[in-house]
C-alpha cells in the first residue's frame, strides 16, 4: 500500500532518453552539460494542479468532429485510441488530464511554422484532451496521422505518431511523450525514437492494434497505456524529529 | 527470490516544435475547440497576495533565444498552500497555482501574471524560501527540464535545497532579477557558462 502524499520514486534516467542525443540534431545545443541536481520530492513536487471533468467540452476527445464544420468530418483512417493511465505500482490514476496533438492523415500539422506541401484538412484541427475516469481509463477518436518529413538528416521521416501530454497528481509526474503505431517500419529509423536507449523502452510507446475494441464497419482501435511515476509509502520518513 | 513488480515509467519524448497545437491551441490560431488555453489565467480579482509579473526567455547553448519553448509554473498561494491536493488543507480558491505559456513567436519571451508565493516546508520541517517551480519543454529537449525560481528580495540563505548545491557559484542562476517593483525576470540558459541549475526531482 502506498501513501497518497508520499514522495515519488526517482526517475530512471537510463530508461528515459538522455538530454543529448546527437542524431537528433536540435538536442545538441538544447541539452544541459552539467549534471542535474538530485533531490527527493517535496510538497512542491508532490502536489500538482487538479483538472475536473467539468472543464471538458463534449467533443474534446473526438478529433474527427471537434474542428469539423457542421455535418463534416476529418478525412483519414478512423481510429480509437484507448487505455489507462497507471502509476508504477500498477494502480489506475483517476483524474489525470491527457492532452494530445497530431498531424492530419497526410502528415500536415495545423501550425503557422509548418510548411510541408501536404495540404491541410479543413475539418481537422489536431488537438484533443480528456480526463481519466475513476479507474484511470481514457479514450479518444481521431484519424491515423500520416508520416512526415523533417529537416534533420537529409531524408528523415517521422513515423506516424500522436503526442501525449500527461498530468498525474503531482508536478513531479509531468510527462510529455509520443505514441507510435504497431508495425510501422519508420519507428526503427527515427532519431527521436532512437534517443531512447533501449528497445524495451521504445516498445512501451508502441500501441498495438486492438481488434477486440475495434468498432466493426466504423473505426479500428489501438491500445495505449501510460505509466507515471509511483509514490513511495512514507514508512518511517517525513516524520519530524521529536514527534 | 521474490520479484519487485514496479512498472517502468513511460519514456519521455520531445514535445516537438508544434506543442502549441495540443497545449495552447488558441495561441497558435486553432480556435473554436477550447474556450481558452489552459493555464492562461492564474489569478482573478479576489486572489489574495501581492501581484507579480514573471517574465523570461530560454536560451540555447549558442546564446540564441528559443522561440518554440513552452513553460509551466507551479507554486503555492500567498499562505504557502498548494491549490488542488495539498494534504495540509485548502488553498485560496481564487488561485490556480499553475500557469502555462509559450514563448513569443518572434522574441521567445514568456510572461506570467501571478502572486508572490508563501513559504512551504521541506519534508524535515524546515521552511523552504518562497519559490516557483518551472518545467520547460521544447523541440530538442528530450525530457522536460525542472528548475526553481527564487526571489532576489527575500532571504534565501537557509533554503534546504539551495544550501546543499555543491557549486554555490551556480545558485545565482536560480534567483530571479528584479526589473521593477513586482516585476521579475528569470532567463533560463540550457547550456554553457551561464547554464541554469536543473533538478532531478
Amino acid at each position: 500500500m502506498t501513501d497518497q502524499n508520499g514522495a515519488f520514486f526517482h526517475r530512471d534516467r537510463n530508461w528515459h532518453p538522455p538530454a543529448l542525443a546527437p542524431a537528433y540534431k536540435t538536442s545538441v545545443v538544447r541539452s544541459p552539460q552539467k549534471a542535474l541536481i538530485s533531490m527527493n520530492t517535496t510538497l512542491s513536487e508532490q502536489t500538482g494542479p487538479v483538472f475536473g471533468h467539468n472543464m471538458l467540452g463534449a467533443l474534446d476527445n473526438d478529433l474527427i468532429l471537434n474542428y469539423a464544420a457542421e455535418g463534416e468530418m476529418a478525412i483519414g483512417q478512423r481510429i480509437i485510441v484507448h487505455g489507462r493511465v497507471l502509476d508504477q505500482n500498477g494502480r489506475g490514476v483517476p483524474g489525470a488530464l491527457l492532452e494530445f496533438w497530431q498531424a492530419n492523415a497526410g502528415g500536415r500539422y495545423r501550425h503557422k511554422k509548418e510548411g510541408y506541401l501536404a495540404p491541410l484538412d479543413p475539418n481537422f484541427g489536431g488537438c484533443g484532451r480528456t480526463v481519466t475516469d475513476e479507474n484511470g481509463g481514457y479514450s479518444l477518436r481521431t484519424v491515423k496521422p500520416g508520416a512526415y518529413p523533417w529537416p534533420n538528416g537529409g531524408n528523415d521521416w517521422r513515423p506516424a505518431h500522436i503526442h501525449f501530454s500527461v498530468f498525474g497528481q503531482g508536478f513531479a509526474q509531468r510527462l510529455i511523450t509520443q505514441m507510435y503505431f504497431d508495425g510501422d517500419p519508420l519507428i526503427w529509423k527515427c532519431p527521436i525514437v532512437q534517443s531512447i536507449p533501449s528497445r524495451a523502452a521504445v516498445e512501451q510507446l508502441i500501441a498495438p492494434l486492438d481488434m477486440d475494441n475495434t468498432v466493426p464497419m466504423d473505426a479500428r482501435a489501438y491500445k495505449f497505456d501510460i505509466v507515471l511515476r509511483g509514490r513511495r509509502s512514507t514508512l518511517f520518513e517525513n516524520r519530524m524529529e521529536g514527534t | 527470490m521474490q520479484e519487485l513488480t514496479q512498472l517502468k515509467e513511460s519514456p519521455s519524448q520531445t514535445a516537438g516544435p508544434y506543442v502549441h497545437i495540443g497545449c495552447v491551441p488558441n495561441f497558435c490560431d486553432i480556435t473554436g475547440v477550447y474556450p481558452e488555453d489552459l493555464g492562461a489565467q492564474m489569478v482573478n480579482a479576489d486572489t489574495k497576495g501581492e501581484r507579480i509579473t514573471l517574465r523570461g526567455t530560454v536560451f540555447d547553448g549558442t546564446g540564441t533565444a528559443i522561440k518554440d519553448a513552452m513553460i509551466e509554473i507551479w507554486q503555492a498561494d500567498a499562505a504557502g498552500l498548494y491549490p488542488g491536493n495539498d494534504p495540509r488543507g485548502a488553498a485560496d480558491p481564487n488561485f490556480t497555482g499553475w500557469g502555462r505559456k509559450a514563448g513569443d513567436y518572434d522574441t521567445g519571451e514568456w510572461v506570467f501574471h501571478t502572486i508572490r508565493p508563501g513559504a512551504v516546508p521541506f519534508p524535515d520541517g524546515r521552511m523552504m524560501a518562497p519559490h516557483i517551480s518551472l518545467w520547460i519543454v521544447a523541440r530538442g529537449i528530450n525530457i522536460g527540464l525542472n528548475t526553481r525560481m527564487y526571489f532576489p528580495d527575500t532571504d534565501n540563505s537557509a533554503d534546504p535545497l539551495l544550501t546543499r548545491i555543491e557549486h554555490q557559484n551556480r545558485v545565482p542562476t536560480l534567483i530571479a532579477e528584479k526589473e521593477a517593483d513586482g516585476v521579475y525576470r528569470f532567463d533560463i540558459y540550457l547550456q554553457g557558462e551561464k547554464e541554469t541549475v536543473f533538478l532531478d526531482v
